[in-house]
């Protein structure tokens, strides 16, 4: 929401304490109780607004693998670095990736090493380079839902010849779906505001149903995520564990329409790699064989074999899985911090540790 | 990544719209949201519009917590 006055009533301080107030009265005979949320942006609002030094002691808010740049296989990475400095291509790709270190090398030090590797915001400007250059573009699509509908709908577009994407699109869903199916202790989710204006409710649904664990879709203003807390605490007192949709004001029913079919006609479902997690069934996304000129792992012919690789002593993949804190990594703010990070979580803005480590109120 | 930034619609030129984001124009396209017009606000992810921001819901949930005394 933009309108400033409407903004302002978001971040109320008497309304917040009054959901606060409700949700220390409603938890109370509850016991421990441990809600994940998945999107890197919540996280920002809990940290940043200090949303956990307000709940009960007994309830833990937990970041889970919300954030792309995180989970992207470091053999991609080591993949589209290689590629820049053998073949004469330009690699645009979005900033938070530039850093994030592969097994050998990251695509930032290719860059120093010579390749062509851009930083894009959009889709929109990577094409716009294909357009001027005759070097072959290649844009690498990161991003889970909220993201492949944008990739989906320039590929439908029919981009230049020169064009074409090397498709790492995820899937939210799964993975939580994933975490529960492997035994993790979660009481509810908070599902990702900006991803469900793609997805919409339903496809949480189902999950909630069959692991019985209540979800509450928030938007990103404190208030939204305070509510998000309550609503779950609410459903576990009464043993309901249904998805509520708190950010209506964005989040429709059934998704965003266009983007949905935009996306399940140049994508199909695959399993894939999540970077400190694992494979997950069914969790990503690639392009059909109709759209394969524009395929960058098939025109380049690239064989990219997983490998489970985090720098030595880094935790991320526990970080990931909602196991730990950055606080419980021996590493943070010692060795690692935003200006030499040495894991994923701590390169990305929306990684747990960088944003522990900007915003947390326990910094080392 | 999956960041998304409110924006209200300034102008709208076919598929594109110049928006403002908090006070910084910019160009973005509306190719994946219809029933958009000047004057809504959106949420824009990588230079995509990706949903319309309906304000009456937001009063509405304002409204109901400054009522509810707890
Ligand atoms: S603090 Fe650094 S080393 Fe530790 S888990 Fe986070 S990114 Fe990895």
């Amino acid at each position: 929401m933009a309108n400033d006055k409407l903004l302002i009533q978001f971040r109320n301080k008497e309304i917040i304490e009054k959901v606060v107030r409700k949700i220390k009265e409603e938890s109370k005979d509850l016991g421990k109780i441990k809600i994940m949320h998945v999107c890197g942006t919540h996280e920002w609002t809990i940290t940043h607004f200090g949303i956990r030094s307000l709940l009960p002691e007994n309830i833990e808010v937990i970041a889970g693998p919300g954030c792309p740049v995180c989970v992207t296989p470091a053999s991609e990475i080591d993949a589209l670095a290689e590629l820049s400095l053998k073949e004469d291509v330009i690699i645009t790709t979005f900033g938070d990736i530039f850093r994030v270190p592969g097994v050998k090398t990251s695509l930032m030090e290719a860059k120093s090493m010579g390749g062509d590797i851009r930083i894009v915001y959009s889709i929109l400007e990577s094409i716009k380079i294909a357009k001027k250059e005759n070097k072959k573009v290649i844009h690498f699509s990161i991003g889970f839902e909220t993201t492949a509908p944008t990739t989906a709908i320039e590929i439908l577009k029919g981009p230049p010849k020169n064009f074409s994407v090397f498709v790492t699109h995820k899937l939210i869903p799964p993975a939580m779906e994933f975490l529960l199916k492997t035994g993790h202790k979660i009481d509810g989710f908070i599902c990702p505001g900006h991803v469900s204006t793609i997805i919409g409710v339903r496809p949480y649904r189902r999950i909630a149903e069959k692991y019985k664990k209540p979800m509450c879709i928030a938007g990103f203003e404190p208030l939204d995520v305070i509510i998000g807390i309550l609503n779950i605490i609410e459903q576990i007192k009464k043993g309901t564990y249904y998805v509520h949709n708190e950010y209506n004001r964005a989040v429709k029913e059934e998704g965003n329409v266009i983007a949905l079919n935009i996306i399940s006609k140049v994508f199909e479902v695959k399993d894939s790699w999540w970077r400190g997690i694992g494979l997950i069934e069914n969790s990503g996304l690639k392009l059909k064989n109709e759209y394969e000129e524009y395929d960058a792992i098939k025109i380049f012919d690239m064989n990219i074999e997983p490998v489970d690789y985090m720098p030595n002593g880094c935790r991320c993949g526990d970080v990931l899985k909602g196991i730990i804190t950055p606080y419980d990594c021996p590493l943070f703010g010692k060795i690692c911090n935003p200006n030499h990070p040495i894991g994923p979580c701590m390169v990305s803005f929306e990684g747990s540790c960088s944003i522990a480590y900007k915003y947390g109120r326990r910094i080392i | 990544m999956c960041l998304a930034v409110p924006a209200k619609i300034i102008k709208i030129k076919g598929e594109l719209a110049e928006v403002d984001v908090g006070g910084i124009k910019k160009e973005i396209s509306i190719a994946l949201v219809k029933d958009v017009k000047e004057g809504d606000y959106v949420l824009v992810h990588t230079g995509y519009a990706i949903a319309k921001i309906n304000e009456e819901e937001a009063k509405e949930l304002i409204e109901l917590w400054q009522m509810i005394s707890f």
